[in-house]
């Protein structure tokens, strides 16, 4: 994984609370064997028209949310199941960050893994957020802020470890390899006790 | 010594490396599943780093999610919903030859869904670690056992090293005191926990489900109660291991046999939480106040005693559930017209969610119009069903009766509703277009689901139970 330390971009945003994974994508599309091309679905029932063209009330299809790296959504976001293909369908779609009130605990963990930050805000700021559509943000994954155009800051805590491995492109699986001995270890430890 | 409570005995057994400010734990995991849909890409990734499985004893896989739920053809062709689906299958097939992963595929009499056939295949134990790919993995809590859903990436992770990186969560009990009353069972139990402490109530937490109500559930109910842990944002829910949990894992080919057993039940016996254990969370719940319960949006929070006014929308969010539901401020659900009826998931797919939608069936018809799909989670519950005579009854009064899988639940295998269509779903999920594109789907328990085929509308099924039709009859 390439590091990531600061991203900048306009936002785009869903206002609506609880966006689950089946709106992100639907799991018609989890026939995949790869975790390539799934940006062209990311909220393909909402995104779509029945004919296939855009919909024109889909938020993130407006002229000005086009490009935008930075997705505000409204509380709970990724809620539903564990499919990892939901980030990677946002990753694919252009998103590189989520900021939001609350994030559902298991998509915060798999999208922290494939470099989609996930950034919790408190209430007020998140409103404000929601409310202002197509604001420049600048995120600084170091010092962990959000600048704002005038010059205010948000200030959010990543888990230190997950921040750790976004700066520096820590491949998760490596570090944990590292430990094969300590895992060695405690599986004869529990040999043992199980034979006790 | 300090009081712990049964999360934090389960934790402690299982940290490799203890956590630390900037290093989150190492914990280990006793049991892997796996599935067709969250593997492929973990397997070819093990592959691309010329990686071995750590453990491939400890895995187990199986054929669920984007398995056809009609059987194979005259030419032995099954038929799957599409190429990509066949494939994926193949897939699962080739990684677990590969790889040499026990796989319950299409030639093995115990393939299911994978959190109907780990508990009864006696693979998941009290006091286990247990992940899948699949975040209903909280399933197998129902055992006392520390069990949740992970992504692929995670996959990986345990399949090359046996052990996730885990920040620890949070403890939240939920106290069920008082009895269930007649004719309500634990779908409708659960459905009124979350509605009561929220779609996201439970996020950063680990449940424990306690209390009278809960002791007095059987191993299926309590398997349905901690499957929708998720549903309230929790990744795992629990539930102390006690003689009903030993009683019902005896004697299972993956519990341990003999002298091995009577050692393993002492070891869990000493799991349940120490009394006066702190929880960071708890709530009560009184279990006489529980009415047969339905959902009315489109998350599992938004659930409601079906006989009780659908509450005004206080927002957006709820307006737009509520118009894509066609649910009506102030009107009960009960009564709402019904196009399909599901019987099935992970959450009420074993025999006793049969026999439930069954004794409402016997002797009545779905009613004209209405299309009810019957799908047992595994080749043992259909097999102990058609035993009952269970298919004859669900065929005779009109249901389809299918071949083990997910199938509506996730409508990834060609089993799905149509726009606009409302099906009353014993499943988890009623999210938009859960169960096909535009489809609308309200939860409920299966004797509900039975009760609202025959009426053709939502339904209480204790207009419907023999002790009522018994009653009519001297009337």
């Amino acid at each position: 994984m390439k590091p990531i330390t600061r991203i900048h971009s306009r936002t785009a945003v869903l206002r609506d609370e609880n966006i689950d994974t089946d709106r992100i994508i639907p799991a018609r599309f989890l026939t995949t064997t790869t975790r390539a091309g799934l940006g062209k679905h990311a909220f393909q029932d909402w995104r779509y028209l029945p004919d296939g063209g855009d919909n024109p009330a889909f938020p993130l299809n407006q002229p000005e949310a086009r490009g935008c790296a930075i997705l505000v959504a409204g509380r709970n976001f990724g809620c539903g199941s564990s499919r990892e293909h939901a980030p990677w369908a946002l990753l694919d779609y252009g998103i590189q960050a989520v900021l939001c009130s609350e994030i559902a605990d298991i998509f915060r963990s798999n999208a922290l893994k494939n470099g989609l930050l996930t950034i919790v805000v408190a209430e007020a700021e998140h409103r404000w957020l929601l409310n202002h559509p197509g604001v420049e943000l600048s995120i600084d994954v170091r010092e962990q802020y959000v600048a704002l155009p005038d010059g205010g800051r948000i200030h959010f805590q990543l888990e230190p470890f997950a921040r750790h491995c976004l700066l520096n492109g820590v491949d998760q699986l490596g570090y944990l390899l590292q430990h094969a001995a300590a895992i060695d270890t405690y599986e004869q430890r529990n040999k043992m006790e199980q034979a006790a | 010594m300090s009081k712990k409570t049964l999360f934090e005995k389960i934790w402690a057994a299982h940290v490799v490396a203890a956590e630390t400010a900037d290093t989150p734990a190492i914990l280990y995991v006793d049991l892997h599943l796996v599935h067709e849909v969250t593997s492929p890409q973990a397997f070819t990734e093990l592959r691309e780093r010329g990686l071995q499985l750590r453990r491939p004893d400890r895995m187990l896989a199986t054929l669920d999610h984007s398995t056809p739920t009609l059987p194979a053809g005259a030419d032995g062709e099954r038929p799957y919903a599409n190429a990509e689906a066949k494939a994926q299958v193949a897939q699962l097939e080739s990684n677990c030859r590969e790889f040499g992963v026990e796989l319950h595929g299409w030639d093995s009499a115990d393939r299911g869904i994978v959190h109907v056939i780990g508990p009864e295949l006696g693979a998941t134990q009290p006091g286990m670690t247990i992940v899948c790919g699949d975040s209903h993995t909280s399933t197998h809590g129902a055992f006392g056992a520390l069990a949740f859903g992970i992504g692929t990436t995670e996959v990986g992770h345990v399949m090359a090293s046996q052990c996730l990186l885990q920040r620890k969560p949070k403890t939240f009990a939920i106290h069920v005191d008082g009895q269930l009353p007649q004719g309500v069972g634990a779908k409708d139990l659960i459905l009124h926990i979350i509605g009561h402490i929220g779609v996201d109530g439970g996020t950063g937490y680990v449940l424990e489900y306690r209390g009278d109500a809960i002791s007095a559930l059987s191993m299926d109910e309590r398997m349905t109660v901690c499957n929708m842990s998720i549903e309230a944002g929790a990744r795992a829910g629990l539930i102390a291991p006690d003689e009903t949990t030993f009683a019902w894992l005896k004697g299972r080919p993956h519990a341990p046999q003999s002298a091995a057993w009577d050692t393993a039940v002492e070891r869990w016996r000493a799991l349940p939480s120490d009394p006066d254990a702190q929880y960071d969370r708890e709530v009560h719940i009184d279990a006489s106040q529980v009415q047969p319960t339905v959902t009315y949006g489109t998350h599992p929070g938004m659930a409601i005693a079906m006989n009780a006014p659908v509450p005004a929308a206080t927002n957006a969010q709820e307006r737009r559930a509520q118009d894509y539901m066609h649910s009506r401020p102030g009107q009960p659900m009960r009564g709402t017209p019904v196009d399909v009826v599901f019987v099935g998931s992970c959450t009420n797919s074993r025999l006793s969610d049969l026999r439930e939608a069954a004794q409402i069936l016997r002797g009545r018809r779905v009613a004209d119009g209405v299309r009810m799909l019957v799908v047992p989670g595994s080749e043992a519950v259909r097999r102990d069903a058609e035993r009952e005579g269970l298919h004859e009854v669900f065929v005779s009064a009109g249901a389809e009766w299918r071949v083990p899988g997910c199938s509506m639940c996730i409508a990834m295998n060609g089993d799905l509703a149509q726009p606009g269509q409302l099906v009353v779903s014993t499943s988890n999920r009623n999210f938009e277009g859960r169960q096909g594109k535009g489809a609308r789907t309200v939860l409920a328990s299966p004797a509900t689901a039975a009760a609202s085929a025959v009426a053709g509308h939502i339904a209480d099924p204790r207009d419907y139970s023999q002790a009522h039709n018994a009653q009519e009859q001297a009337a």
